[in-house]
């Protein structure tokens, strides 16, 4: 792996200009009051660094709505012979012509948030394990990952609650570390080669290393006193049926998407076939657990019928059903954008601490 | 007696009556309450009432319907409130409106602004501390104390607010403000640009639109709820498609059924994670109910919608310009 690099804050869009050039360039940028994560663009966006992106980025990897293929039905030539009744077999049938949609081009994500770039690696067992998914892996194969040791975490971020980290070097493929004056930039993975060439990145300071550490210190200390999780996923398993918790502390939510959407873990997709005149696209776009349709069935039946189940699904699944399949790795990344961006303000980390303290009660009580 | 302490007593006094009593309590962080749920007097304790009560509570109840709740509104949710009950959408009895004398609700994205974006990149979540006195409003950010008056930060919606008062109510508390006039001038505004210019305006806004339906489900009266055309697949009305064209589609639909009927709370608006006006659409269309139809949605218990029923001679549309 290359050595560390330096690059002074006033370099950053030359140096995104000249990966421009033949890569797909993604950067927070701000838009209509929030930060958002869009193809850079060296003439009208200014990056963003400073502000937490309103969405996380997985949409890069995986889109709101991707075409899987298009598929369009020829029209069979009409032949008189083929309505007589003694040569229907030999009649052609109707062709469907599918397209593949074209392969990935190099991309690179610049600026993300740690946490966003945790939430890729939370993807990478649901997408390249068990099931090998090839729209996800060759984008994930193609996309390099600049994320930005956070520096200010909000009111809402709890990332060390989770096992992550403002500044954890697990899941990206460079780290980029505010000095003020420009950024300290450690290559992670091979792959931070394909970015790390230009002419503009100088080498590291002295002492870099050293003064990164300690303002990693500082953003994770701001984030304050880490509560212990331990057990977390059997406790939601104990509580699965307290009907009273869960209406509780579903009572203000409006079973909207917002926490689904901007959460960088979320990776739940329905398929649908958008069509026309026999020809048309299958969609893959982003599905909600939060929604009345995510699990109704054929039947009419809804197993998650109220917004109590549908909460408790996405709590159980970031706390305790991932964690069962994924060595016990909680898939919440703490970003807090679910927190952060309800309009009703239901704050998934009360719904865990009650769970733990609710947990050990009903435990308690089991054993008499 | 705060109208806070009065409204504490309110509630206890409904409590025992009802299964819960719908308010604000405090928030994940401080810039914002959220909804609370009290059922016990201990509830109670953690009830909040002022600028940062933010949350149109209406929405809720029509989980509630066929169960007695009570429910602390500000004028403009007790219009959602009386919509609803104008539409029969929930029934008079099961509900105890408790009412109080709004003074206006805070804008986190005007705080922020105020306090310093874009140059020191200040987010609402970096706000360490808020405290609310008379007036005026102190807040602490990156160890800096501001104070700023309540009035300049207030949402664009209250300063047009032409209902402060609860328009209905069981129990009011507190001395009745006189409202405020609302002329439309953001619609007018809107309305200023070219056909062409506004539709650029929504294909770049509804770009970013992430599909969330946030701006429905916020909504105490979009009554589909888990048969919305925006998902439903049989039949299919829109596509699943990333695109501009189906979100504005959706937009559209809301707000033609909403005609008549929103009462502009904003909470479209406000829901929406990524600050697109969706609110904008809706105050169209009011607008044009008020001058076609002389009609306020979420005034009158008793009055029907415009377009749930017809007039053979509507008083306020001339045809033909025929006296």
């Amino acid at each position: 792996m290359s050595a560390a690099k330096f690059i002074a804050h006033t370099d950053v869009p030359a140096w995104l200009a000249e990966l421009a050039a033949s890569m797909r360039v993604i950067a927070p940028v701000t838009e209509g009051g929030n930060v958002l994560y869009r193809e850079f663009d060296s003439a009208t966006n200014g990056v963003e660094l400073n502000r937490k992106p309103t969405e996380s980025a997985k949409h890069v990897l995986f889109p709101r709505s991707e075409a899987l293929f298009t598929f369009r039905k020829e029209p069979v030539p009409f032949a008189p012979d083929s309505l007589d009744p003694a040569t229907e077999e030999d009649s052609p049938a109707p062709r469907m012509t599918l397209t593949q949609p074209e392969a990935p081009k190099p991309t690179v994500v610049f600026g993300m948030l740690c946490c966003d770039a945790g939430g890729v690696t939370t993807f990478d067992p649901v997408y390249g394990g068990r099931y090998q998914d090839p729209y996800y892996l060759q984008k994930r194969e193609a996309t390099v990952l600049i994320a930005k040791a956070c520096n200010e975490p909000l009111k809402t971020c709890f990332c060390t609650w989770v096992g992550s980290d403002p500044a954890n070097k697990r899941d990206a493929d460079i780290l980029a570390t505010d000095f003020g004056n420009g950024l300290y930039l450690e290559a992670l993975t091979e792959r931070a080669e394909r970015v790390l060439g230009s002419k503009l990145l100088q080498d590291a300071p002295a002492n870099a290393e050293a003064k990164a550490e300690a303002l990693h210190a500082a953003a994770r200390e701001a984030i304050g006193e880490v509560p212990s999780l331990e057990g977390i996923d059997n406790t939601l398993t104990t509580l699965f049926d307290e009907r009273d918790f869960w209406w509780s502390h579903s009572a203000p939510c409006l079973a909207c998407g917002i926490c689904t959407n901007l959460c960088p873990t979320c990776h739940c997709f329905t398929i649908t076939d958008e069509k026309a005149s026999g020809a048309g696209v299958r969609l893959r776009s982003w599905d909600t657990c939060m929604a009345a349709l995510y699990t109704l069935e054929a039947s009419g039946h809804n197993p998650r019928g109220q917004k109590a189940a549908r909460l408790r699904n996405r709590v159980g699944h970031k706390f305790s059903y991932f964690l069962k399949n994924n060595n016990g790795r909680i898939s919440c990344q703490g970003c807090g954008r679910c927190i952060k961006s309800c309009p009703s303000s239901v704050d998934i980390r009360r719904i865990v601490l009650d769970a733990m303290k609710k947990g050990c009660a009903v435990k308690e009580a089991a054993n008499g | 007696m705060s109208i806070q302490a009065q409204l504490r007593d309110a509630i206890l006094k409904v409590l025992p009556d009802v299964e819960c009593v719908i308010g604000w309590g405090p928030g994940p962080d401080p810039l914002r309450n959220a909804p609370l749920f009290m059922k016990t007097p201990d509830d109670v304790e953690r009830f909040e009432a002022g600028p940062l009560s933010v949350s149109n509570l209406a929405v809720f109840l029509q989980e509630y319907k066929g169960n007695k709740v009570g429910i602390v509104v500000k004028g403009c949710d007790s219009r959602s409130v009386v919509q609803m009950l104008a539409e029969k959408l929930i029934n008079r009895e099961d509900v105890v409106i408790i009412g109080y004398p709004c003074e206006g609700v805070l804008d986190a994205a005007k705080i922020v602004t105020k306090l310093g974006l874009p140059q020191e990149a200040l987010e609402a979540g970096m706000v360490a501390k808020l405290e609310l006195e008379g007036e005026s409003v102190t807040v602490t950010a990156r160890g800096k104390t501001t104070e700023l008056a309540i009035k300049d930060v207030t949402a664009t919606k209250c300063s047009i607010c032409r209902y402060p008062n609860a328009v209905l109510s069981d129990e009011f508390v507190g001395e009745k403000r006189e409202g405020l006039e609302d002329s439309y001038g953001d619609v007018d505004k809107f309305l200023a640009m070219s056909e062409e210019e506004r539709f650029r305006f929504w294909e770049k806004e509804m770009e970013r639109c992430i599909r969330c339906y946030a701006c429905r489900n916020a909504c105490p009266l979009c009554v589909c709820k888990d048969h919305c055309v925006a998902t439903s697949r049989d039949p299919h009305w829109l596509t699943q498609a990333d695109s501009p064209r189906d979100k504005l589609f959706f937009q559209l639909i809301h707000a033609t059924h909403l005609a008549g009927r929103c009462t502009g709370c904003g909470e479209c608006a406000r829901a929406c994670p990524v600050n697109i006006p969706v609110g904008l659409f809706k105050r169209f269309m009011n607008r044009a109910t008020e001058k076609l139809f002389s009609f306020q949605g979420g005034v009158d218990p008793e009055a029907t919608p415009p377009l749930q029923t017809f007039k053979l001679e509507e008083p306020t549309i001339q045809e033909r310009n025929w006296k």
